[in-house]
């Protein structure tokens, strides 16, 4: 590293080893969103998949906790630089979401209440990479935080995780979502700090 | 929800430090010269990477209070008490100092003048702003009062104290003359003489100052995660549609 920033030390050299690059640990949750908070009701809730002959398989709120409900311990990482580690969710393995769904296409399109859209290739949901999350940190899943339900995609950076996640709609090719259109990366890796393109 | 490409692809640049000023006791103003940089909207942000000798780096996002195609860009640091990067900014760096910035960034909570600034009929612009939340509303207002447009711009800014205020004089000159109409509220400490008591915002007083619902204004509203939420339940309560509504929340690091 050629540049250094005159009478800049930092804090700590103590890094864990957990922090992806260009990445600062937070204790506290911060909240970023890019509208105001849709208020959901689980009453009026469904989740859906849809595929490519017009199949959609649909969940109500009691059909969708029915699946099971798994516990998990992960890290998460945000695009603006703080990541979370080790923090206790509960949610619906995709594996059980798309246990009975067909389809021949690769990638996935998440949609959520109020309109947002993040794309993941499917094989990246799979295999006990994804789930569709209700409680973190043993409470249910905040409003502000994407509640009652949100995507949780632990292994990309954040905004994959879709906050109050509706349905997802299978894609013959990676097509952007909703920051994807505006500057960040189709994929998001934190590993190789796939932020923007 | 319509959705544009970025303008301009976000890339690594250095700057260099070509003034600071304390703008309020607890934020600093900084401008750097970036001879790479592309130009920026209003709204836009950057972030800021700082590294020690031994390569250890820390990088933070922080609004712009500049916009256009100018390779100045200019900054207002809240100092974060317990931070790493922000108490560096407001308190060790200094003017002709270089830092890395990576952007512009953000293409959602933009605003740009209209084409033909004499364009009558632009919805209205509501912006709404929490503390220092009100840097990238600050740089909306700038563009708005540079191009001329006609565009109804109207500013809700909630504060501590008068004294924390992010530039009083700009913000009042632009509602002297017409440019957009300033409602600020404070929370701890009023001006002598302010009719209102001190007090945080309710839905009925933001309700009596932002634009009407009738008026179907772009609303921006920009301060930490408490605030934003409030305020945007609220503007949808009052019956603004939530896709006009677009929020930018900050939190400490």
């Amino acid at each position: 590293m050629s540049f250094v920033t005159r009478g800049f030390t930092g804090r700590s050299r103590d890094r864990d080893p957990r922090l992806p690059p260009g990445q600062t640990l937070v204790e506290d949750w911060p909240v970023l969103s890019a509208g105001p908070t849709p208020g959901v009701r689980t009453s009026d809730w469904t989740f859906t998949i849809a595929t490519e002959d017009g199949t959609v398989h649909r969940w109500t709120w009691d059909e969708f906790l029915a699946l099971g409900l798994q516990d998990i311990e992960v890290d998460i990482h945000c695009v603006t630089h703080w990541s979370k580690l080790a923090m206790p969710w509960r949610g619906v393995s995709l594996d059980r979401l798309f246990a009975e769904v067909e389809t021949t296409q690769d990638f996935v399109m998440a949609h959520s209440y109020g309109g947002y859209t993040t794309n993941v290739p499917l094989d990246e949901l799979l295999d006990g990479q994804a789930w569709v999350a209700v409680e973190a940190e043993g409470e249910p899943l905040r409003p502000e935080h994407g509640g009652p339900a949100r995507l949780l995609v632990p292994h990309l950076y954040f905004w994959k995780s879709a906050k109050w996640v509706r349905g997802l709609v299978m894609m013959p090719d990676d097509e952007p979502g909703f920051w994807e259109q505006s500057g960040y990366h189709l994929h998001g890796d934190p590993w190789r700090e796939e932020r923007y393109w | 929800m319509i959705v544009r490409r970025a303008a301009t692809h976000a890339a690594w640049h250095v700057g260099t430090v070509t003034a600071t000023s304390m703008e309020t006791p607890t934020a600093r103003r900084v401008v750097l010269d970036v001879p790479t940089w592309p130009g920026n909207d209003a709204g836009q942000h950057l972030d800021v990477r700082l590294t020690a000798p031994d390569g250890y780096q820390a990088t933070r996002s922080y609004s712009l209070a500049s916009s256009g195609p100018a390779t100045s860009v200019e900054l207002v640091v809240a100092e974060v008490p317990d931070g790493e990067v922000s108490p560096f900014l407001v308190h060790d760096l200094r003017v002709g100092d270089a830092v890395e910035l990576h952007g512009p960034l953000g293409a959602f909570f933009v605003w740009r003048p209209p084409a033909d600034v004499e364009a009558a009929g632009m919805p209205p612009v509501q912006l709404v702003a929490g503390g220092s939340g009100v840097v990238p509303l600050l740089a909306m207002v700038r563009s708005h009062v540079g191009a001329g447009d006609a565009t109804p711009f109207r500013l809700l800014y909630s504060v501590r104290t008068p004294a924390d205020v992010f530039f009083p004089d700009e913000l009042a000159a632009a509602a002297e003359k017409g440019a957009m109409q300033l409602d600020l509220v404070y929370t701890r400490e009023t001006p002598t003489g302010w009719p209102d008591p001190p007090g945080r915002l309710t839905l009925t007083g933001v309700e009596a100052r932002v634009v009407a619902v009738a008026d179907e204004p772009r609303v921006f509203v920009c301060g930490p995660t408490a605030f934003v939420e409030a305020v945007a339940k609220w503007l949808v309560d009052l019956g603004h549609r939530p896709a006009s509504i677009r929020t930018e929340r900050f939190g400490g690091t």
